[in-house]
Parts: structure tokens; sequence; C-alpha cells
């Protein structure tokens, strides 16, 4: 009897186990079809190995975890003038080589575009477009919670 | 180490379990999830990783194990050093081949590393394929040592000689040639102790350099040349090609001071201190406000020797301590020297007064000082603690140099200097000042470590170059004691808190000049005249380098004491070498 039981138990588990990888590969895919993500991601899965199981998610945690430092950094640069384009533009250089180690592709577009305002020293431009790239950070990083979670049930 | 090259399933040739696996690889990225994911590249290529994320630190581990690595890759941006500059150090101190990285692909910037030395160019995200490569350059490095080497070693070599030549025409030979190669490297350099190869590389050091950039003085720019700096460098192991190599490498370096300067004369020729510090900033691209504090005696001096400028962060002090009584040597006249010196060696080999610290002072009584420490270039802190005496009279001991030397030196030492204080950057002021006593100063540096400089009598002179927002200068004369607070970068330090800063003892005086250092007559004429503001160096200038006919060696030691808010140390840059941005 109790045979049966974990029969079924393992075999349910099976299903679960198998619905919540598919869930979390369309999940990627579909962060890849939206452009949240680049081919970076895919490097940072397969430096992935038993050394380091859970690289990926530590990679990204890092990131949004120092990222949080950069962010703040220009917050305070935006707030009042005058403004140092240079600097805005260094700090932001910063901030896109840092979203371009987890292939941040949409946050790395905005920083592009917050760099061009930068060169025609628009701040209003500027303001504009950070905006844009806090708004995609957010939104990343709630699907990147969301799909780590995912594949840690899947796993 | 080779070990790990087993479980790495990219390897496909056997081969590659010796050499590029285990090849010591130094990664210095300001970005901490960058430098993890290289990290782990790295070592998928089973290459043995060393990271940092501290441009100053990296050189100070490289310094620290000369030879403990075999390639570096940095990245071009990071906050306490320009990742150019590290390069340019790492070049002509360590002669590793160093890849660049950076998000920003822009032709300029490839072009600017490649001008610096850079043997490769990788722009973020980096993949794993192209760090698989980079054995590559070290291999190549080591090939053109040998070449260099030359005829004497010939026959140890000839494979690499046939290697060379086949290089250029298919590349399918030379995969067999390469492969050849490197089992005779292994065997070389790894298996047999210090390898032929070894022994054709030379590294140049503080010393050697050093003894380098005297012969050159010596000889004249313009008539150097490698057989003849060969002779007076009188080393035996050295061979022409080793200093030819470096010979072309320091004229490039030369030459890109000197472009430097002629974009930043307009700024670095100020002959007064009050030198807007904004101006000043932007012209050297440092990323922070820098205070410039300049000779004051433009007039004594000429033309061009009045382009000192002390370029600092924004918020620095300075201190100048005046040693007296160690005079060694032999009074000259400070103009003529000046005039001749500067002149034929430094305006002659069109050596700009470029960097806008190192060539603080053309003047000679100043810019031929020693400055007490760092004149070893290794481990400055130690130094701070002894008393001055044993640091003058060495400097003392030393003979003229011509500036180009100082200015050059002065970076190398100045950023080992700032490693070991926790980065403070300071600078030394070296001045003569007969009639001054030298009472104790005490030296606190961010560690903790009280220092006591001996009582050698001297009056210690401070000179507070201002920021920009008060750009007066407070010169405090013939004070007994002083203290002297160092902190590190990220400490916030006002100019205006200097006065805090500096406890003075009894007997003190301010002056508060306002924008005008002249007013530093204030002091009298004499001191002027004979001092003048003099010039400010970078303290962590070494050089052992004599002065030429010095009278007397009083020392002045500037310390810069500045610190950055917090949120701006991005933006810190230490750009007071002569490397350029």
């Amino acid at each position: 009897m109790s045979m049966v039981y974990s029969y079924i138990f393992r075999k349910e588990n099976f299903y679960l186990y198998r619905n919540m990888q598919r869930q979390a590969a369309s999940m990627k895919r579909n962060l890849f079809n939206q452009e949240y993500l680049d081919e970076q991601f895919n490097e940072l899965e397969e430096l992935q190995d038993d050394d380091n199981p859970n690289f990926v998610e530590e990679v990204v945690n890092l990131f949004f975890t120092d990222s949080v430092r950069l962010i703040r950094n220009i917050d305070l640069a935006l707030a009042n003038g005058p403004y140092d384009f240079g600097r805005l533009d260094d700090m932001m250089h910063q901030f896109k080589g840092s979203s371009s180690s987890i292939g941040a592709k949409r946050v790395k577009r905005e920083c592009s575009q917050f760099q061009e305002y930068c060169n025609e020293r628009n701040i209003e431009g500027c303001k504009r477009a950070f905006q844009g790239v806090k708004q995609e950070y957010a939104t990343l990083k709630t699907k990147l919670d969301t799909y780590f979670q995912i594949t840690r049930e899947a796993s | 180490m080779m070990e790990n090259s087993k479980t790495i399933a990219g390897f496909s040739s056997p081969r590659t379990d010796i050499f590029p696996a285990g090849l010591r690889v130094l990664v210095v990225d300001d970005d901490p999830t960058w430098l993890k994911i290289l990290e782990k590249m790295l070592k998928k290529c089973s290459y043995e990783v060393t990271t940092c994320g501290l441009a100053r630190e990296a050189l100070y581990l490289l310094r620290e194990r000369k030879d403990g690595f075999d390639i570096v890759i940095s990245d071009v941006n990071m906050p306490d050093m320009d990742g150019f500059k590290l390069l340019e150090h790492v070049g002509l101190e360590m002669d590793l081949p160093v890849i660049m990285m950076s998000v920003d692909g822009e032709t300029s910037r490839v072009m600017k590393g490649v001008q610096h030395g850079a043997c490769d160019y990788l722009l973020k995200p980096i993949r794993m394929k192209e760090l698989r490569n980079i054995w590559q350059h070290v291999l190549r490095k080591k090939m053109q040592e040998a070449r260099d080497v030359g005829n004497h070693e010939l026959d140890q070599y000839d494979e690499m000689w046939m290697l060379n030549g086949v290089e250029r025409l298919s590349g399918k030979k030379r995969k067999d040639f390469e492969n050849k190669h490197d089992e005779k490297e292994m065997s070389d350099s790894r298996c047999v102790d210090s390898s032929s190869m070894k022994k054709a590389r030379v590294v140049w050091t503080v010393d050697l350099h050093q003894k380098f950039v005297k012969a050159v003085n010596q000889i004249g720019f313009d008539k150097v040349g490698p057989k003849k700096i060969l002779d007076l460098m009188g080393i035996p192991w050295l061979t022409r090609e080793n200093v030819a190599s470096h010979l072309q490498k320091y004229r490039l370096y030369l030459t890109r001071l000197q472009k430097e300067d002629e974009v930043k004369a307009s700024f670095c020729g100020m002959k007064h201190p009050d030198v807007s510090c904004k101006e000043t900033s932007s012209s050297l691209s440092l990323q922070n406000p820098v205070d410039v504090c300049t000779d004051v005696t433009k007039d004594k001096y000429s033309g061009d020797s009045g382009d000192k400028a002390i370029v600092q962060n924004g918020k620095s002090n300075i201190y100048e301590s005046k040693v007296k009584g160690v005079v060694l040597m032999p009074v000259t006249e400070p103009r003529s020297v000046v005039g001749d010196n500067f002149d034929s060696q430094v305006a002659g080999s069109k050596i700009g007064l470029t960097e806008s610290f190192g060539l603080v002072n053309t003047d000679v009584e100043s810019a031929n000082l020693p400055i007490p420490y760092c004149s070893t270039g290794e481990a400055p802190q130690p130094q701070y603690k002894q008393d001055f005496k044993p640091h003058f009279q060495s400097a003392n001991g030393s003979s003229h140099q011509p500036l180009p030397v100082v200015s050059h030196q002065i970076p190398v030492d100045r950023t080992q200097a700032t490693c070991f204080l926790n980065h403070i950057p300071s600078r030394e002021e070296r001045n003569r000042h007969p009639d001054a006593e030298n009472k104790p100063s005490f030296f606190k540096s961010k560690c903790g470590v009280v220092g006591n400089f001996s009582p050698i009598e001297s009056t210690v002179n401070l000179f507070q170059p201002v920021s920009q927002q008060q750009r007066n200068v407070h010169i405090l004369e013939q004070m007994p004691s002083t203290t002297w607070s160092a902190r590190s970068c990220n400490v916030v330090n006002g100019p205006q808190s200097s006065p805090g800063n500096l406890s003075l003892r009894s007997g003190s005086m301010v002056a508060s000049v306002g924008e005008d250092v002249c007013g530093a007559s204030i002091q009298g004429e004499c001191f002027l005249a004979n001092n003048g503001l003099r010039n400010i160096e970078q303290f962590d200038y070494n050089d052992p380098q004599p002065i030429s006919g010095v009278p007397t060696c009083l020392y002045d030691t500037l310390r810069f004491d500045y610190e950055y808010p917090i949120d701006s140390l991005e933006g810190i840059v230490m750009d007071q070498g002569l490397f350029i941005v």
C-alpha cells in the first residue's frame, strides 16, 4: 500500500517538477524575446557547474546589490546642479558596464540613451532617461527574482 | 594547477594541459560582478586567477610579487586610478602583457589603450572564448623578448626564430611550430629552474629604471643611444637590446607626456597659486576637483621653470616642513642651475613640464631636493615613522638629477606610497631654509600608526593650498611642531577643516593669504627670494636623485590631506602621476 502511495507521490512530484521546468524555460524564453536579457545571460548559465551550482543567481544578486550604490550616486548627481556631464557619463558608463555583466539588455539600452543625452548636455533628457533606466532595472529585478524562484523549485 | 585542466572540456589538445593551464592572471576591475564572472571564466580556462578591485591594490600586488603574474587584465574605468595609467605603470615596471577591457568600444578609446601599450582590448561582455586565448599574448611577449636577446643565445631560440618567420607565412604551419615551441618553453621556463627565457627577460625595477633615466639625462636626451646608456649604467647582464627596447618605451612615454603637456599648457602654465581649481581639473581630466598649488616665485625663474603646478585633490592640505641643518652639499646659485639644467635637459628634450605634479618645481632648490621617503620606492610607510635625518642624508648624497627624471619617478613611487598608506595621496615639498629648525612632527596614518619625526631642528612650514571655494593659502611658518593627520581617501576632509587637522603648537603663525600666494611674502622677502613657495612636489617622488648643487638641504614635506565625499569616491582619480590619463 505504501508503495503505491509513494509511487503516486513520486509520479506527482515528477509532473510538478517537469511543469516547473517548463515554466522556467518559458519564462526565460520570454525574457529573451522581450529583450530583457541577451546572450550574456546564457553565457553565465554555461559557467554554472558543480563547483558553483548557483552561480547565475549569485552573479545576478551581486549585480543588484552593487548597483544600488551606482544608482544612488547618479541620483545624487542629478539632484541639483551644476551638472558635471563628464562625471554623469562616467557613472553611467560604469553602471552600463555592470549591466552588461548579466546581459541586462533593456537596461543597457536605457543607459546608452542617457549617455547620448549627456553628450548633448541635455539634463532634462538625462533625467528622463534615468527614470527609464530605473524602471527597466526594477522590472528586470522582479522578473529575475521570479525566474530564480521557479528554477529553484524545479530543481 | 595543472590538474584542473582535466576538468575543462574546452581544451581539445592534450598539449594545452601544459602550457596555457596555470597561466597566472591578475584581473583588475572595480565592478565586483564582473570580477566574479571573469574569475569563474578564467578558472574554467584552468588559469590561476587573482582578482583585485582597485588599481592601486593591483600595482601593489604586482610590485610585491614580482614575477608572480604572467598577464594582467584590467578595466579601463576605475575610480582610484585610470586603467590607462595602470597600464603604463605595468608596461614600464613589469613589462607584462596587459589586456584592457571596457564596455565602450569607441575607436578613440581602443586607440588610446593600444597606444599605451595594451596588447589587446576586449569589449564587455567578455566571452569565455576570448579569454581562452589570452595565453597567446604571454607567448608572443616571450618570443619578442627572446628575439631581443638576439644572437647571444640564438641556438636556443632558433625554433622561435623560425617561428617568427613562419608566422607571416601560414597559419597552419604556425600551429605546429607553436606546439613545438610550447613544449620547449615548458621545459625551459617551468621545469628547468631559471631558464634562459627568464634571463632574457629584464624586469625594469624602479632601481634599474632610475639608473636608466639617470644615464639618459647624463648623456642628454638628444644624443642618447642604447650603447651609451648601457655603458653608463654599468650593469653587466643588461644587453644593448634590453636598453634599446626600454629606451623606445621611454621615448614613447615622454612623447605622450609632452602631448599632454601641450593640452594642459594653458592650465599648467599658471605661475601663481591662485589657479582656478576647476580649470585644472578639467584640463587634467580628473574626475575630481583639483587644487593647484603653484610656485610663487615665478619672476625669479625663467619662464619654463615657472610652470610649476601642483595638482591635488580638491580638498587638500599641504604641509611643508622644513628641516634644517642637514646641509651636506655646497651651495650653488639656484638660478644658474635651473637655467642650464632645465633648459637643456628638459626643454631641449621636449619633455614637457607636463605633469602638473611632477614638474612642480623647476627651480633648482626645490626640484633638486630629494624627498625624504620613498627613495627606494619600497614600502614608504615605515619610512614615515623614521625621522627625517637619515633620509636627508641619503638624499643629499645624491647628485643632480635633471627634471625629467624626477617627474618620471614620481608616479611610481607615489603609487606605492599610497598603497601602503591606505591610499593617502601626499606630496612633499622640499624647501631650503638655512635658519629653519626642525621640530618633531607627528604623523598619523589611518591605520593608527603614529610616527614621530625626530626632531631635527627645523621649522615646519605649512602651506595649505585651498580648494575651489576658498583659494587662500595659509602659511604657517616657524612652527615648533605639527600634527599631521593623514587620512584615507574615503575620509572627507575639507580644506576648511584643515585648521582642525593641524594642531599648531606654540609659536605658530598662520597667515591667510587669500588668493595670492605671493602673500607669502608676509614671511619676509628673504624667505620668498630664497625659498619661494618652492616647489611642491609629490611626496612620493622619491628620487634619490641628487639635486644639483644644493647647498643646504632642507626638505619640506608636503602632505595633502584630502577627503572625498563618499559618494564621489568613484570620481577619485589620483592623477598625480606623470602617466597620462
